[in-house]
């Protein structure tokens, strides 16, 4: 049963409504024109003028080869993460359904990397993997494995892809595991006695159930991956070896804030916004179609 | 076609015993009724034979096999569940074709059985549909096609008839005895209903707190109840239960009335009347005053007490009866033959 409520005047659904509208207007809607409007300008070194372009922001941009490698570099990159962070909260979740003592310890023991802020993270991350004294390059290092990922481009891509990932695993672990215990009992045990075992049960009546949470957790960590893994890129990598982890939202910050071309920098969040938006309007549109609801 | 054999079957959770050793020979194409009120244990037997709870003491054999330890799969049985535990992802078609899938059957066989099943059934409508497209009934056949479809041994239900409305419910009951005695697969059905279990039953299990009261034909039950309980549980409306003294042929109630019983013993009983065996008789020992009339039109159902007893008392007359509420008094008596006598301590039957 669906509740509508009605209301009579105009007043006090505005007022119900203004403060979220206020919310948009300053930090969303806001900065967005803004960006949108410094796109279009270049200012001088100095930052004491601008001066009006057009689109030729964009133009640069896009025939710029370290852009394009950015975009690129964020595919892989927000992929890895998505992988890397559901699979295993997945397989976790998945364990600790089938528990009956005890799941409620778990339970709690694997939501805490998720209270670990992204950039505590990253330096958690960093000191582990340390090339000097980290205590996994060290044993890594006796076993023979020269770990050095501010060299090594796909070893610098591997820790920040993990370092995102980490506390993330805990976050789709609680949405799987919600997920997991709606599903009815007695469907799993019809599917036992039609004759599917475990893994068959799981990939042909268990998952399809959790489609919708897969649905909604694919889409909240692909934006994860292109806005929110700042901090640990920017603590672990700053970007490199060379480009090799700079991501589209980090060219944002280091173009704008460490190269001062505001301008570009612009550019590159407007183009940012469209992508992002684009992907999500994708998502809806076709991965939906194959969820069961 | 299988026989099925629970040999002082025992469930423990943890230290609560809620089965208490129940043991039964079901012979091949038997329709089983295992009745009895919420919390029985009703469920957990049944499930016990399909292997979804463990087996804490006893045994139970499919076929002359112990299957104790093995999994439901492996015991060649269907289950159709009281909330029908459809997959809600698939079509009508897609669920019943499930199991033939593992079983690694050809489409083409796949595409027969679903037929042969969906034809049974009258399903071939609904073939394309989901779950949620399909109303209640339509679901529950889609359940018991899912189990038909690969001719199991043993097919258990599980109230599988509680999530439906009175009518539907008769419908499908008659249907499903149909389907069954036609098919002659070997039965366990689980229900609340004392109804479905006198119309459904070869023979019923009357479960009571994890004990089997009795196990027998509906006729059986209804007319040699073993235990109060069975009595009491079985027959609509249900039994009165009035205390007594025998003496010598005689039972004298706690009101003074004075009935001729079959019974020579010396003891404090527990006298069971079925509210349909009480005679009109003028001369009757059994003083009833009426405080309430229920007219069903085949019969009238009357609610009241006897004379100098607290206790309720009901009776049944065939026919159409006007009664003035509170006022009227009626005598009845009773053939020694429908009287039950128990055991006033263990509740056991005494003739």
């Amino acid at each position: 049963m669906e509740k509508r409520v009605t209301f009579n005047g105009w007043l006090l659904p505005f007022c119900l409504i203004f403060p979220q509208i206020l919310i948009s207007a300053v930090f969303f809607f806001y900065p967005a024109g803004q960006a949108v409007w410094q796109s279009l300008f270049i200012p001088d070194p100095f930052g004491l003028s601008t001066q009006f372009v057009g689109l030729e922001n964009f133009e640069y941009l896009l025939s710029d080869k370290f852009y394009r490698a950015s975009f690129a570099t964020t595919a892989l990159f927000s992929t890895l993460v998505t992988v890397v962070s559901m699979v295993p909260a997945l397989f976790l979740a998945v364990l600790a359904d089938r528990l009956i003592k005890g799941a409620s310890t778990y339970r709690t023991l694997l939501i805490w990397p998720y209270a670990v802020a992204p950039a505590i993270a990253g330096v958690l991350w960093l000191f582990m993997f340390n090339t000097r004294v980290g205590v996994v390059s060290w044993y890594l290092g006796q076993l023979g494995y020269d770990w050095n990922h501010v060299l090594n481009e796909t070893e610098a891509m591997g820790l920040v892809v993990v370092s995102s990932a980490w506390g993330r695993i805990s976050y789709n672990f609680l949405f799987f595991f919600a997920a997991l215990q709606a599903v009815p009992r007695s469907v799993i045990e019809a599917a036992a006695i039609d004759g599917a075992r475990f893994w068959r049960r799981f990939f042909t009546i268990v998952l399809p159930l959790l489609s919708p949470t897969t649905f909604f957790l694919l889409v909240v960590n692909i934006v994860y991956a292109f806005f929110e893994t700042f901090g640990v890129i920017h603590t672990i990598t700053a970007g490199g070896p060379q480009q090799a982890t700079t991501i589209l939202v980090y060219k944002v910050f280091k173009d704008g804030f460490v190269g001062q071309d505001l301008g570009s920098s612009a550019a590159q969040s407007v183009i940012l916004l469209v992508v992002v938006g684009t992907l999500t309007v994708l998502q809806f549109k076709f991965v939906e179609k194959k969820v069961h609801y | 076609m299988a026989q099925v054999h629970l040999e002082n079957v025992k469930k423990r959770f943890g230290s609560t015993q809620v089965i208490h050793g129940v043991s039964v020979d079901i012979e091949d194409g038997e329709f089983i009724v295992i009745v009895g009120p919420s919390g029985c244990g009703k469920s957990t037997l049944l499930r016990m034979v399909g292997g979804l709870e463990s087996v804490s003491e006893g045994e139970v054999r499919i076929n002359n096999v112990r299957v104790n330890e093995k999994e439901p799969m492996d015991r060649d049985i269907a289950m159709v569940f009281q909330n029908y535990a459809l997959y809600p992802h698939m079509s009508v078609r897609q669920n019943m074709a499930y199991s033939l899938k593992i079983a690694k059957l050809s489409k083409d066989e796949i595409e027969v059985k679903v037929a042969e099943a969906a034809r049974m059934l009258q399903l071939e409508d609904y073939l394309d549909r989901k779950p949620k497209e399909l109303s209640g009934g339509q679901r529950q056949r889609v359940a018991m096609g899912r189990a038909i479809v690969r001719k199991p041994s043993v097919f258990l239900f599980d109230e599988p008839l509680s999530n439906l409305d009175a009518k539907l419910r008769v419908q499908m009951r008659l249907e499903i005895k149909e389907l069954q005695a036609k098919l002659g697969i070997t039965s366990l059905y689980v229900t609340h209903d004392q109804v479905e279990a006198m119309t459904m039953a070869d023979r019923m299990i009357v479960m009571n707190a994890g004990f089997a009261e009795q196990v027998g034909t509906p006729l059986d039950v209804y007319e040699q109840p073993q235990t109060l309980f069975a009595a009491q549980f079985i027959g609509s409306p249900s039994m009165n239960i009035l205390t007594a003294q025998l003496n010598g042929g005689h039972a004298t109630l706690t009101n003074g009335a004075v009935l001729p019983v079959d019974s020579a013993l010396d003891v404090a009983v527990r006298v069971g009347i079925r509210p349909e065996h009480l005679i009109t008789d003028p001369d009757g020992p059994l003083h009833f005053t009426v405080s309430l009339a229920e007219p069903l039109g085949a019969n009238t159902l009357l609610h009241g007490k006897l004379q100098g007893s607290d206790d309720a008392f009901t009776a049944n007359l065939p026919g159409i009866h006007r009664f003035d509420a509170g006022t009227e008094t009626l005598r009845f008596s009773i053939d020694p033959d429908n009287i039950h006598l128990f055991d006033a301590q263990g509740g056991n039957r005494l003739n």
